[in-house]
């Protein structure tokens, strides 16, 4: 069976896949990282979303081996090595933006990336339109919307005070 | 100590978890040695099966085992009972036909599980499923309840002449037809209720765990209610006694209904467990949910109202026929019957009603409760048809229902179709919520719409459900098989901290969080050391689960009822301490003091006493400090309100934007008033979903045309606005708490009115009713078809 090396939360492993097997199942099944989610069969629904290489990527719809080499973050990954919430978290605490939470994983770290990818400002509609590739069933996306719109500042004035 | 009792909107217990990938869901548990289950189902709507070759697929790499509803029958294996069983107009019991676990000679629907293959991988499952060959003899189908009904229509189930599984009613007709008889208007509307697809985003799962050592069999499942899935499965299916199973629904990723049923690979992969003695997993893939989840709604409904010259309604006429689909799953009787029929008052003080309802079978996927369950369809008839009375006799939609309006000051209320409401004060929410969506300034917005070409109108829905349920005597004697008390057993620990071990289920609704503000509040114990378990047979003695709005109304009283008994006997044990007499002592706060002297004693004072009985009644009163209580509701609860949506459609693609939107929902005493607003925010969404969006569509021949979510129009982020919602409360007058319930209004009020304002923007195309989703289509059609008429013609 092909091997597959790859960084996941910081920490290297190698293992063996199936050709077909995708990152998911690498995540979920090797790895054991269960905070990733399958919510479909169609690439639809955003429960999987993952970074890879710092960008946000639907795991479901990739290959394990495609991430050979590459440096994945999962939700296990997003907090700080002691505990502490990243600020999106946080914020999607702070605004109820998550019921019954099997939507949360995938969103936050579409959020992260939104919120990432536009250091200029982030208007409600672009929130909205970023969140394309995300299903919720449960809150109605308003409170996922007001959660992304009070981290935007969090993330860029730490990301500044960071310079 | 902070405020965290009823009604702060303290965040979150439950959240830590989730936000961190530490959910437990099913798919996420593993069990040492397990298999994957992978069901082969039909892909023909409606077939004999002639024949099934198992050999190749069971000589397939890693494949332990491939059963099929043979094998079942062969082990005496039952079909999946039926929860609820209604009696026609002629008081026959409705036809109930076998519901095999797996098919075995025929199959009803898309998605009818046919067999099932075990392996060492999911994949293996997979591949090995492919493998099994199966003969069919199509047989002609039916999707649709008017194809169903029509004469010479091809038969579902043999023993269902005509595919009616029951023809029932409710209301005296002879009355109803005087009273049409002499009204000044009648004004009729046919109207259809589009079939939905819940699609919780954690698709179903389940895992079956045998130990051969003690024969105990454990089963982790995606449900609401996991005792009434081991009642279920237990007695009927499988044959386990209850001290044989234990049932875990862990944490489960949204239900709305469709995770309350026993469904057909709960029992597969129980009993593969104890024929492979392995531990089964199946997860659905989301293809597979589209086509074996229960679906909700669908009705197709005649419905008449009559008024008096001044706009009074005097009658109410309805005809409904009702989708079960291929079977009846484990509530779907019910639902357009004592969940439907019974909520046609409404609001109003219409004096007579009269309903009948044709319960019809069709190759389609099972229907039954979905997020409002019956009362969504009574009001989205009703609140369209009063739309329609006040177009068609020229009265304003405000001033029509609030001239039949049922006042603030006559409850508890009779309605003609056996509810009793016990309080409500509709001029108030619709008052509240005409000021918050600024009502009186819509034509200004409406003008203002028009200068950039764009249609805007403005829909009302004042609506009322009921929920808590439900009274086991009422619920018992109109043909449900269960009771549906809610159960508490809350034991105070030696220390002082406190585990609430409830049968309601918590499947995003947050009842880690509300659940322990009710003992911060009763019992005076801070948040962070209340504990909340639910979901686990093993652990909770018994319980009903999660639906219909009832956790807090029933699963809340039913705390409150077992800290009562707490505080009792804490009483008696702070007497003895401190040597008063029990009548002297008071509790508030955590403590427990001697009227009118400074002595006292908090509650861990007293758990400790209770578990270390040194100095200890010892001979009167038993040690430990764990009561349970049984609650029974004494009726139903009946949350209410008013929803305004306001549109505006774009009159070159026929896209409807929802502008604005604003609820006001009478939900009794609010515990947490975060989590209401999500609660409505989130029955909202799937309430536009329904009006603009989402339909199930089967073509003629029975198969499902929306089978994934490139086809099935879920609400996204970008589909919806800010959603504003406030509260006017009338209290419950029947349970302690003074709360109804509000999981589903926003669910029941939303869809009429999105769909009045759609209307209302088309009104000068003479437009009198759409059914919904008002597609682009739809609406580009009509906006297409014609010159703008007038409103009137
Ligand atoms: S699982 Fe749905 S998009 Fe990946
Ligand atoms: S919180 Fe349940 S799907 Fe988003």
């Amino acid at each position: 069976m092909p091997q597959v090396t790859l960084t996941v939360n910081g920490k290297r492993h190698t293992v063996e896949v199936e050709g077909r097997t995708l990152l998911v199942e690498l995540l979920r099944e090797k790895l054991g990282l269960t905070g990733t989610h399958v919510g479909c069969d169609t690439s639809q629904c955003g429960a999987c979303v993952v970074h890879v290489d710092g960008v946000s990527a639907k795991s479901c719809t990739m290959l394990a081996l495609q991430a050979d080499g590459s440096n994945v973050l999962t939700i296990e990954g997003l907090a700080a090595a002691d505990g502490t919430l990243h600020p999106m978290q946080e914020m999607f605490r702070e605004h109820h933006a998550l019921q019954c939470g099997f939507c949360t994983p995938g969103m936050v770290m579409s959020a992260v990336d939104l919120v990432n990818a536009h250091p200029e400002g982030l208007s409600e509609k672009q929130i909205r339109e970023g969140l394309e590739g995300n299903l919720c069933r449960c809150t109605g996306y308003h409170n996922i919307v007001k959660a992304i719109a009070a981290a935007w500042p969090l993330m860029h004035q730490k990301a500044a005070a960071a310079e | 100590m902070p405020f965290e009792g009823i009604g702060a909107a303290v965040r979150r217990k439950e959240d830590a978890r989730f936000l961190s990938g530490r959910g437990n869901y099913t798919d996420d548990i593993n069990r040492p040695g397990q298999l994957y289950a992978y069901v082969r189902r039909s892909d023909r709507p409606h077939a004999r099966i002639s024949r099934i070759d198992t050999t190749q697929a069971s000589k397939a790499p890693g494949v332990m085992a491939v059963f099929t509803g043979a094998d079942m029958a062969a082990d005496n294996i039952g079909g999946l009972p039926c929860g609820w069983q209604i009696h026609c107009k002629d008081g026959s019991p409705m036809k109930e036909p076998p519901h095999p676990v797996l098919a075995v000679d025929k199959v009803r629907h898309v998605g009818d599980p046919i067999a099932v293959v075990v392996a060492e991988t999911k994949q293996a499952a997979k591949d090995a499923a492919e493998l099994i060959e199966i003969d069919y003899q199509e047989l002609p189908a039916v999707a649709s309840v008017r194809d169903a009904v029509a004469s010479g229509a091809p038969l579902v189930h043999d023993d269902a002449p005509g595919n009616i599984c029951y023809d029932w009613h409710i209301g005296d007709k002879a009355v109803v037809d005087a009273a049409f008889a002499k009204a000044a208007k009648v004004v009729k509307l046919e109207l259809t209720n589009n079939r939905l697809i819940p699609n919780a985003m954690e698709p179903r799962a389940a895992v079956g765990d045998f130990d051969p050592n003690s024969g105990d069999f454990t089963l982790y499942t995606t449900s609401q209610n996991p005792h009434v899935i081991r009642l279920l499965m237990g007695a009927f299916v499988l044959h386990i006694p209850e001290n044989k199973l234990r049932v875990v629904a862990p944490d489960v990723g949204g239900g709305f209904g469709s995770k309350i049923y026993h469904y057909a690979e709960e029992a597969t992969v129980t009993w593969a467990a104890g024929k492979v003695r392995r531990p089964v997993k199946w997860t659905a893939e989301r293809a597979e949910s589209f086509m074996s989840d229960a679906h909700g709604r669908d009705h197709d409904t005649v419905a008449e109202m009559a008024l008096d010259a001044d706009g009074t309604f005097l009658g109410l006429r309805v005809s409904t026929l009702a989708n079960m689909g291929g079977y009846l799953s484990t509530f779907a009787p019910c639902i357009p019957t004592y969940l439907y029929a019974t909520l046609l008052a409404g609001v109003y003080k219409t004096p007579v009603i009269y309903c009948e309802v044709k319960a019809v079978f069709t190759n389609t996927v099972p229907v039954d409760a979905y997020r409002g369950a019956g009362r969504p369809e009574a009001t989205f008839l009703l609140e369209r048809l009063v739309d329609v009375c006040a177009r068609d006799t020229g009265m304003d939609r405000v001033a029509i229902r609030r001239k039949n309006f049922i006042p603030a000051d006559a409850f508890p209320y009779q309605t003609p179709v056996a509810l009793q409401y016990d309080s409500g004060d509709y001029q108030a929410t619709l008052d509240a919520c005409l000021k918050a969506a600024d009502y009186a300034g819509f034509e200004a917005r409406r003008g203002a719409a028009a200068a950039k070409g764009k249609l805007r109108g403005i829909g009302i829905s004042t609506y009322l459900e009921a929920c808590g349920i439900a009274p086991s005597a009422v619920v018992g004697s109109l043909g449900a098989r269960a009771g549906l008390y809610e159960v508490a057993n809350i034991k105070v620990h030696p220390t002082g901290s406190v585990t609430v071990y409830t049968g309601t289920h918590s499947h995003g609704q947050g009842h880690e969080t509300t659940l322990a503000q009710l003992v911060c509040d009763q019992l005076g114990v801070p948040l962070d050391q209340v504990e909340v378990v639910h979901g686990d047979t093993g652990k909770i003695p018994f319980g009903m689960g999660t639906y219909g709005s009832r956790s807090l109304a029933v699963g809340g009283t039913a705390m409150v009822k077992a800290m009562d008994k707490i505080i009792a006997k804490g009483k008696k044990i702070a007497a003895h301490l401190m040597e008063a007499s029990v009548e002297d002592i008071e509790f508030k706060d955590g403590q427990f003091s001697v009227a009118g002297t400074d002595k006292s004693k908090t509650l861990t004072d007293i758990s400790l006493a209770a578990y270390v009985p040194h100095n200890y009644p010892i001979e009167e009163l038993e040690p430990g400090l764990d009561e349970t209580a049984f609650y029974d509701p004494k009726n139903f609860t009946f949350p209410g309100g008013c929803h305004v949506a306001e549109v505006e459609i774009d009159k070159d693609t026929g896209v409807t934007e929802v502008v604005n939107f604003v609820a006001v929902d009478d939900v009794g005493r609010v515990i947490n008033p975060m989590i209401v607003e999500g609660q409505v925010q989130g029955g909202v969404a799937q309430g536009i979903g329904q009006a603009l969006l989402e339909n199930a569509v089967y073509d003629e021949g029975g198969q499902l045309l929306s089978g994934s979510f490139m086809d099935y129009s879920m609400p996204r982020a970008n589909d919806l606005p800010m959603i504003t919602v406030g509260t006017e409360i009338t209290l419950c007058t029947h349970n302690p708490l003074g709360v109804k319930g509000c999981g589903e209004v926003g669910a029941i009020g939303s869809p009429p009115a999105v769909i009045n304002a759609v209307i209302d923007a088309l009104k000068d195309y003479g437009v009198r009713h759409i059914d919904m989703p008002a597609s682009p289509q739809k609406l580009w059609s009509i906006i297409q078809s014609g010159t703008p008429r007038m409103a009137a013609e």
